[in-house]
């Protein structure tokens, strides 16, 4: 399987890329790591006429802590968070993405801009209330994570945009927990739940729970949060805030996953994704 | 056809200059404009890793590397690893523990285990089987790769094979 | 006899050793050649273009925007072709059965019946392009019903694959012996149990490829097959070429497992389309081709019905599968399930034993042979129902597997199906792998683990399967129906300087048996494996063949090699008694001489017996000259290898996931060759079954569309889904050839799904669970495990 024609820019600037973005029309596309893109064109789901490969354009790679948030360079790979020490549920998300070989690849805000809400990095980014950095021919601005994600591989960014920067708070003294659910480890998660949990003196004072797979875009448990923040963290506070974890979720079902167990896995797994952030399992 | 694009492109420590279409994935131009056939296929969709390769000194899936990402850019093939007069010792590791059968997936999953060695020296079982967890193999069962992996870390393994001057003795 | 006895003199060096296999050297480089690693000047290439549809009329086929490119060559439909000889073939048909056959052509010809039945082929010059012009081919269907449900299609007014045969029933076959009936009746207890082993992809890494190349008369055609013999035969008859003017060769070939073991539409296409042009053509597979078009395996519903008495005495075992055999019958697709039919009586000394078999169309791809063909299916429903009846009847599941057994002393033992079973110590194997379970530990993490709401089960599954395809009296056209023999031939060739070359005519693709075969013949020439060369797969240098498949090489192929190896021998101790001036008889093969019994200093090296040999001063009076001899050998009988195998599973019971945590078998091949080169083919056969009990699935949704069309999909386990196995072994020889050898290659996959399963029942059934079909995937646990609570999963 190879992909259709198209032709191919390596622009060595952002304004030359944005241009030729801007130029070729809608079926140009950006080309970071390649690993959502490439595939797609091989199976010619996607068939571009143009790609525009950002790959030197400089100012888009780098991890640097500012005012207690993390920005990271968009072209920064997955194995760059994984091994990264401070990154704490970010890395342990990237460290879970398909294979190692994968990771060498894909970028966060190629993942972030393919909009997959099977993809491990969405739901991370909107629990952990983080923003990207987007630059198009309006000039720069910030999407929070919020407002990012609109339906099935569809994000907010605009077809003339860049992503450029990925920023996510640091969150510090925030405990966390992952758990993806998949039938293989290279799997793309059938269902996966983070959370992020501030205790003190025993007491929940915030919690952040994110959902992967369980809508045409990643969601935030609201309900499981609202359940839990200010309570008293311990096994049945969170067995019952987590029963909530499906609440307003509208899963897509498949052969090996209808979206009842898909609601029931949410549940599961966000018990055991509160029960490792509050340091209980 | 699209334009094509020069691309230099660094192969096995030889460098090459190459003109492809956009669309030329890189394990078809080390395969066929390069004759390095070592580098194998196996599925379209990034899943089996036969095509497992080396760029910029990490392992890669040069089936959903395009070549012309590569300008400029280095890349190691199981050519470039070892030769039978002189084998890496990945390569010894596999032939000695019998990890390999029909010798498809062997290439990418030989060069998926030095990439795991060249991040970590002493990988657990655990560690040395998600580090392939992107290479299928439908011969082996995993379970003599695994050791032929601990093996060329320098693990103590239980022996897989015996030597001919061991039988001659 | 052993090993041991069997090489000449008691000199087994390199028999029975772990020899590091000669096949490496290239493979671990980089250096083999996979058949789309070669290319021939001027070649062409090809795509096919495939229906989208699982059951229409083709209204028209528009070629013209795809002719028109510069790059395209030749584009062919069905209607083109008309002038082949005839359909692909079918070459086993069970004995005395009316079949019911639909014409299957290698393009089809007004209709499709599957989701990627070829439609058409470009051949152009460049690879990537060909693609491109094959989506410029347009074709125009016209739907029609899909039945793709097997059972729903033997209904009155079903869904017709092929309007014309009036019914999608194909054929119906029993096998068996005694009285079933009869003895369910007498029996205490009966289960009944409906036991699925579902669809499966045979799934080499390598895909599929061709290169036809025909030039001046003669095809050279590259295939990745494990048969070239029988594609050189084939696409003679299908392409009216003398089959001398043919030669095909199985270069290096990437795993096989049933897939290649076939003639398909794409070898001829190929052909044809070379001929056509005269130029050389190649195709290679892509993944989603393979999944849509490589036969698949498997696919049989069947009502299981065993009796027992209060002791735990089987009394019978009777079994109607629904054998889903797809749109198309192919080489061996009606016999399938009648190979699992010899052994439905499995290791038990089961009086009454029958099977029923329904063949059916759908609008599917053609099943046939996966590994283990039939014998995986037929052991997993033995061996699911003889813990089912375990349970009902309150015993463990070794007790009634020990109950039943036929006892070592029985054999050889002539079964209720009415095959011989050549030996076998069923007890040995099983007391073997039960000293290796410790089960005092197994309780104890069993409890620990629950505390976590893990459920840890253990499953077992005693096995034997029938193999070493195949006696030609038993198996051919005047016994079961095969249009061929099922022999194997060998030549062996010494070199002037005492090197030799083996040519066999089996073909392998990964199973070491270039080494197994050199050790076999060094041991019995006095030379280093090193220099013993093993040449396979090709028509043109090779001899007669019949290729590799149904774990025969060993027990036919490398019987064959002996024998011809053991002629040479012979003639070189011929040779060495005329030059010693010593009796024939008293010349034997010591270290690496051919020597006189007891003066081992007063001998000649092999090199040295050729140098007499192709120098032929001194021969013995009316001797040839040369080294060399090839031999035919047809199999007395079959051998059935066979084994006692343990998984212990670990099972979430909130989410149904489950992991093997241990797996130990217990296997008997007899005398071990290259014991290495056994637990690896044990190794993979393993994971091959647990692939199919937790992770893979051919599915089709009901407009036949092929829902796990990629790697994505299809889920072959990987390293991190499987554990270290725990292999050992019995040595029980086979009085069927001198070696004493069985099969080993589908053994792993013919044990290992019963085990899995029976593990992950006796995992769920705290949870109120007794039985569950594969494949076992978390869903499916789930469901099970909230339907015992008296919940709906929704």
């Amino acid at each position: 399987m190879i992909p259709t024609e198209f032709d191919y820019a390596a622009p060595e600037s952002l304004d030359d890329a944005l241009w030729l973005l801007g130029e070729g029309g809608e079926e140009t596309r950006l080309l970071a790591g390649g690993h959502s893109l490439i595939p797609l064109m091989k199976l010619r789901v996607v068939v571009p006429t143009k790609l525009v490969d950002l790959r030197k354009v400089p100012g888009l790679d780098g991890m640097q802590r500012e005012d207690g948030s993390w920005r990271i360079g968009a072209m920064t790979v997955h194995s760059e968070l994984e091994h990264h020490p401070d990154l704490g549920l970010l890395s342990r998300a990237a460290s879970t993405i398909a294979d190692p070989q994968v990771r060498h690849c894909g970028t966060i805000g190629g993942s972030l801009a393919h909009g997959d809400p099977a993809s491990d990095l969405p739901a991370v980014l909107l629990a952990a209330g983080g923003s990207v950095s987007a630059q198009g021919s309006g000039g720069p601005r910030t999407i929070e994570a919020a407002d990012l994600f609109k339906d099935y591989m569809t994000t907010s960014v605009a077809p003339d945009e860049v992503i450029t920067a990925v920023h996510v708070p640091a969150l510090d003294g925030y405990g966390y927990g992952y758990q993806k659910f998949n039938r293989r480890a290279e799997d793309w998660a059938m269902v996966a739940v983070c959370a992020l949990v501030y205790a003190r003196d025993g007491v929940c004072e915030d919690v952040r729970v994110g959902l992967t797979h369980m809508a045409s875009t990643p969601l935030r448990a609201t309900a499981v949060e609202e359940a839990l923040r200010g309570q008293p963290l311990y096994a049945g506070s969170i067995a019952e805030a987590a029963e909530r974890a499906a609440d307003a979720t509208n899963p897509p079902g498949d052969l090996n996953a209808t979206p009842a167990y898909k609601r029931h896995l949410a549940r599961v797994l966000c018990q055991r994704a509160l029960t490792e952030a509050a340091g209980l399992s | 056809m699209s334009a094509t694009v020069p691309v230099r492109i660094t192969v096995n420590g030889a460098s090459h200059q190459l003109d492809v279409e956009p669309r030329r994935l890189l394990v078809h131009a080390l395969r066929e404009e390069l004759g390095l056939t070592g580098t194998h296929v196996g599925c379209d969709t990034s899943s089996c890793g036969a095509c497992t390769i080396h760029l910029d000194g990490v392992a890669v899936k040069s089936c959903t590397v395009l070549a012309v990402q590569c300008d400029g850019r280095e890349v190691t093939t199981i050519e470039g690893l070892g030769s039978t007069d002189d084998l890496h010792p990945m390569q010894e590791a596999f032939w000695e523990h019998h990890g390999l059968q029909c010798g498809y997936c062997t290439p990418g999953m030989i060069m998926a285990g030095v990439d795991l060695l060249n991040r970590t020296s002493q990988p657990s079982e655990s560690e040395i089987r998600h580090a392939i967890e992107g290479n299928l193999c439908r011969c082996t069962g995993y379970h003599n790769i695994v050791k032929a992996i601990q093996a060329a870390s320098g693990q103590q393994t239980e022996a897989t094979s015996q030597a001919r001057d061991e039988v001659q003795a | 006899m052993t090993a041991t006895e069997a090489a000449p003199n008691g000199a087994a060096l390199h028999v029975g050793r772990s020899l590091k296999r000669k096949e490496d050297p290239r493979l671990i480089t980089g250096r083999a050649r996979y058949v789309d690693d070669m290319t021939v000047p001027g070649l062409l290439h090809a795509a096919i273009v495939r229906s989208p549809e699982a059951h229409a009329m083709i209204v028209s086929i528009d070629s013209s925007a795809a002719l028109a490119r510069e790059d395209v060559e030749l584009v062919l439909t069905g209607q083109d072709m008309t002038d082949l000889e005839s359909p692909l073939p079918c070459a086993w048909v069970p004995p005395g059965t009316e079949i019911a056959n639909a014409p299957h052509w290698a393009l089809a010809r007004g209709q499709v019946n599957h989701v990627g039945d070829p439609v058409a082929i470009v051949v152009g010059t460049d690879r990537y392009a060909v693609v491109d012009a094959a989506e410029e081919v347009l074709v125009e269907y016209e739907s029609l019903p899909v039945i793709v449900d097997p059972r729903a299609a033997l209904a009155d007014g079903a869904t017709l694959v092929h309007e014309d045969l009036g019914s999608n029933r194909v054929f119906e076959f029993s096998l068996g012996g005694g009285d079933v009936e009869a003895g369910l009746a007498e029996a205490d207890v009966v289960v009944q149990r409906e036991i699925v082993n579902h669809r499966t992809s045979g799934a080499p890494i390598e895909p599929r490829g061709v290169i036809a190349d025909f030039r001046a008369g003669s095809l050279t055609i590259h295939s990745s097959t494990q048969v070239p013999h029988f594609v050189r035969l084939f696409l003679a008859l299908q392409l009216g070429i003398s089959e001398e003017r043919i030669r095909a060769v199985a270069p290096e070939v990437g795993g096989g497992f049933g897939a290649k073991l076939q003639f398909y539409g794409e070898e001829v296409l190929l052909a044809y389309a070379s001929r056509r042009l005269q130029r050389p053509i190649k195709w290679i597979e892509t993944r989603s081709e393979h999944m849509q078009v490589a036969h698949h395996g498997r696919d049989q519903i069947a009502t299981c019905r065993m009796g027992a008495r209060q002791d735990g005495t089987i009394t019978a075992f009777h079994v109607q599968i629904t054998a889903d055999l797809g749109a198309y019958l192919m080489l061996l697709t009606p016999v399938i399930p009648v190979l699992g039919a010899f052994v439905m009586g499995g290791c038990y000394a089961i009086p009454n034993v029958r099977t029923d078999i329904t063949g059916v169309f759908t609008n599917k791809m053609s099943t046939d042979a996966i590994r283990g063909a039939g014998r995986p299916e037929a052991t997993h429903m033995v061996e699911v129902m003889i813990d089912q009846l375990a349970s009902e009847l309150g015993m463990s599941p070794p007790a009634i597997r020990r109950k039943n057994f036929i006892p070592k002393e029985s054999f050889p033992a002539e079964v209720a199906t009415g095959v011989v079973y050549d030996s076998g110590d069923y007890h040995g194997s099983l007391d073997k792998l039960m000293g290796k379970l410790d089960v005092e530990a197994f309780k104890r993490e069993q409890a620990e683990l629950r505390g976590r709401g893990i459920y840890r089960g253990i499953g077992l599954s005693t096995y034997t399967e029938i193999c070493g395809l195949a006696p030609s009296r038993i198996v051919g056209p005047s016994g079961l129906g095969l249009q061929t023999g099922l022999w194997e031939s060998a030549m062996v060739r010494v070199h002037i300087s005492g090197a030799v070359t083996v040519y066999s005519g089996a073909s392998p693709h990964g199973q070491g048996l270039d080494t197994s075969f050199a050790q076999i013949v060094a041991d019995r020439l006095g030379v280093d494996p090193e220099v013993v060369e093993v040449i396979h797969g090709d028509t043109g240098t090779g001899p007669q063949g019949l290729g590799t498949y149904g774990s025969r090489s060993l027990s036919v192929g490398g019987e064959a090699i002996a024998r011809a190896t053991a002629k040479v021998a012979e003639k070189a101790k011929a040779i060495v008694a005329h030059e010693l001036e010593a009796a024939a008889q008293d010349i034997e093969v010591s270290g690496d001489r051919f020597s006189v019994r007891g003066s081992p200093d007063h001998g000649m090296s092999l090199a040295e017996v050729a140098g007499a040999a192709y120098i032929p001063e001194n021969l013995p009076e009316g001797m040839e000259p040369g080294l060399e001899e090839t031999t035919f050998y047809d199999p007395e009988n079959f051998v059935f290898p066979f084994g006692a195998h343990a998984a212990i599973v670990d099972v979430d019971g909130e989410t149904g996931k489950v992991a093997v945590a241990r797996y130990i078998a217990v296997d008997d091949c007899g005398p071990a060759v290259n014991p290495m080169i056994i637990d690896g083919q044990i190794h993979g056969g393993i994971t091959h079954a647990i692939g199919q009990a937790l992770y893979e699935r051919v599915h089709y949704d009901d407009d036949g569309q092929l829902v796990t069309g990629t790697f994505v999909d299809y889920s072959l386990p990987s390293a991190a889904e499987v554990p270290m196995f725990e292999t050992d072994r019995t040595e029980t020889p086979s009085p069927s050839n001198s070696l004493g050898v069985k099969g080993v290659g589908e053994a792993g996959t013919i044990g290992a799904s019963a085990a899995v399963t029976n593990a992950v029942i006796d995992a769920l059934r705290p949870l109120g669970v007794t039985f569950m079909n594969m494949p076992l995937t978390p869903m499916r646990v789930w469901e099970a495990i909230e339907e015992a609570r008296g919940g709906v999963p929704a």
